[in-house]
């Protein structure tokens, strides 16, 4: 095999994020402090450029290097969001970089990187590569994780997020090796052919199924894999947090489901019981500990994990449904949730990333008190985002339950719908405390660092898109909807 | 034989990787996991690839584990009571693993797939030569993004260590 132009014109994409943060990187050390916010608006434009060529390629599949990767509408649907939560991520730490006084140069360089890892994860036809994209992502998410280098607590995160991290690669590792074993080959489709052939006739798969979901847990932070998660979400940047919290989970899921769906598609019975099992425990667990948290950051992780469980429910569905159109729309709706999930959480983070006590973050619930009266606006907005989280319409929220649920009840799972509407009634209980504290309580005159918000231009359209995202999308969810479908039909 | 030669092999690593975590001198550990690279080494001998093993033995025999060694010496952590308990988490990881290879070795099913014979390479190509010519065009992809993470790694590790020169330059 040679390599062709044809390849290369494939992951253009990928390849201008990388080169964009190349650039950061080489061209940071020499600019001026103030020349420093343009590698912002070049990250920005290349962005927007990716964006512009991931949706060309749209409705053209087609398959480079010999099948390590696989550009579909798939990896399209999930590259475009990516590009968007990174070019919002690039918006948010615009200014929260400057209030926290972190160093530029290299946080977009690694939110570019990350990004490149994660296009190559969700377009990844091969286990190699998507290995190799979990731990390009991994890496730079675990240095970004540390960059308040100030704080102890963003190091904690930092090093904990590594050493478990290092862990569950490890797993996941060792179940593509045992898959490779049983069927000799790390390309999905071959194994998707060899595991169709003969099925269970030794406990190989089933053994590499088993590690493959366990490594995948971790990333997606699913219980029991899960305990990573707050103490991470709360010692990272908020800004990073969010990227985390969003694009991350996005990326693993896109992999994820290509991984189960198209390589293990023939063992979908044993693992849609593995998955049925992480699924109410993580609705459990996540919603009933996100209970008790009285920071922000932390109700917000424990808030993503519970997300997490509900779009695990589009997964067990698509594994329990026996004809191909159930399955379909099992996948479409896990998409379609992740979408959503993207604009509201990054939405709520962005509010957190907004407020400020004295010289640090304010990211307890209590720093919110009585913000409808100081900034009614920025109150009503995350009175937004916590609505739909909670799944009330008419938001987006709302829309992406609405899909899961009814891809549960298709595949015969009405009862697991019950189960997961009664966590999210639950679920309304955390966030709407949130919402209680910001309009039922006085503000504290007295104290003499009473939080206040930092507002800038940047922010503002972080948070129009979001708002627009939610409200929009719980409107008119039509053409995302096809999006998703559309982009479903290639994976099969 | 090859069964009995990959029996000393994978047994030796898995006891080996199992007292890594288990002995409680760091010396040690990083002694056994010396021993731990060699067996694995030796592995890849039995599977004809005299490339990797030879590459395993320097890269990391040689390298990483010297600078293994000299973290250890330098951080003087000696017998410490933090490394009490762990050899049970190792005796839970290691001992399924050992198991597992019994189940494999009972079941009989050890005779290598036509996918994994050893002269893949065919006759007159050498080893070194195979996974070069493998490595830069099949691989290509693949080794691109190996070498973005090597990037990626290495300036994590410049940003998180490196000191702060007059205060940060935001």
């Amino acid at each position: 095999m040679t390599l062709s132009a044809g390849d290369l014109l494939l992951i253009l994409p990928e390849i201008l994020v990388v080169a964009a943060a190349c650039t950061v990187l080489a061209i940071e050390p020499i600019m001026t402090p103030h020349q420093r916010d343009g590698l912002a608006w070049l990250s920005l434009s290349t962005l927007a450029v990716c964006m512009g060529l991931i949706a060309s390629q749209l409705g053209n599949p087609a398959e480079a290097f010999g099948g390590f990767i696989r550009v579909d509408d798939y990896a399209c649907f999930w590259k475009l969001l990516l590009c968007l939560v990174s070019g919002l991520t690039v918006l948010l730490s615009y200014s929260y970089l400057k209030e926290e006084r972190l160093r530029v140069g290299e946080y977009y360089a690694f939110v570019l990187l990350a990004l490149a890892g994660m296009m190559v994860m969700v377009s990844a036809e091969d286990l190699l590569t998507i290995y190799l994209g979990t731990e390009l992502m991994s890496l730079s998410l675990y240095v970004m994780a540390g960059l308040k280098r100030a704080e102890p607590r963003s190091l904690e995160a930092s090093a904990k997020y590594f050493v478990l991290g290092a862990f569950s690669s490890g797993i996941l590792l060792f179940g593509i090796s045992l898959l490779y074993g049983a069927t000799g080959s790390t390309r999905l489709p071959a194994i998707g052919a060899a595991l169709a052939g003969h099925g269970l006739d030794t406990p190989l798969p089933l053994v590499a199924t088993i590690l493959l979901a366990a490594g995948f847990g971790f990333k997606l932070a699913v219980v029991p894999f899960h305990m990573w998660t707050p103490d991470v979400y709360q010692g990272a940047p908020t800004s990073v947090t969010a990227f985390m919290a969003v694009a991350s989970k996005a990326a693993s899921f896109g992999a994820f489901l290509r991984v189960f769906v198209e390589g293990l598609g023939g063992l979908k019975t044993d693992w849609s019981f593995l998955f049925l099992l992480i699924c109410i425990a993580t609705l459990v667990l996540g919603n009933s500990v996100a209970l008790v948290q009285t920071n922000i950051k932390r109700m917000l992780a424990y808030s993503s994990i519970a997300h997490a469980g509900y779009a695990m429910i589009g997964v067990v569905a698509s594994g329990r449904s026996p004809e191909l159109a159930g399955n379909a729309i099992g996948i479409a709706s896990v998409m379609l949730y992740l979408a959503f999930y993207a604009f509201m959480t990054f939405g709520a983070f962005a509010v957190v990333a907004m407020l400020r006590k004295g010289d640090v973050e304010g990211d307890e619930i209590e720093d919110f008190t009585g913000l409808a009266k100081r900034h009614p606006l920025a109150a009503l907005l995350m009175l937004v985002f916590m609505v739909s989280l909670a799944g009330i319409p008419p938001t987006a929220g709302f829309i992406g339950k609405f899909y899961v649920f009814m891809s549960a009840v298709e595949a015969g799972l009405a009862w697991l719908a019950v189960v997961a509407l009664i966590f999210a009634v639950v679920s309304a209980y955390y966030y709407l405390r949130v919402v209680m504290v910001m309009y039922m309580r006085e503000p504290e005159t007295s104290t003499a660092a009473s939080p206040r918000l930092v507002l800038s231009p940047a922010i503002s359209i972080v948070l129009a898109c979001a708002i627009a995202g939610v409200v929009i999308l719980g409107l008119y969810p039509g053409p995302l909807v096809n999006l998703a479908v559309q982009a479903v039909q290639a994976l099969q | 034989m090859a069964q009995l030669v990959f029996g000393y092999f994978a047994g030796v690593i898995a006891v080996t990787a199992m007292l890594v975590v288990a002995l409680r001198n760091p010396v040690y550990s990083v002694l056994s996991l010396l021993i731990m690279f060699f067996h694995v080494a030796g592995l890849y001998v039995t599977l004809h690839a005299e490339f990797l093993a030879a590459v395993q033995l320097i890269v990391y025999a040689g390298a990483i584990l010297v600078l293994y060694l000299f973290v250890v010496m330098l951080l003087n952590a000696k017998q410490d009571d933090r490394y009490h308990r762990q050899w049970r988490v190792a005796g839970f990881v290691c001992v399924p693993l050992l198991l597992e290879l019994l189940v494999l070795f009972a079941g009989g099913k050890m005779e290598p797939s036509p996918l994994f014979s050893a002269d893949q390479t065919g006759p007159g190509t050498d080893n070194a030569k195979a996974i070069g010519m493998t490595l830069f065009s099949t691989y290509l992809f693949p080794f691109e993004v190996a070498s973005l993470i090597l990037l990626v790694a290495m300036i994590g590790a410049i940003v998180l260590a490196k000191r702060d020169i007059g205060g940060s330059g935001a």
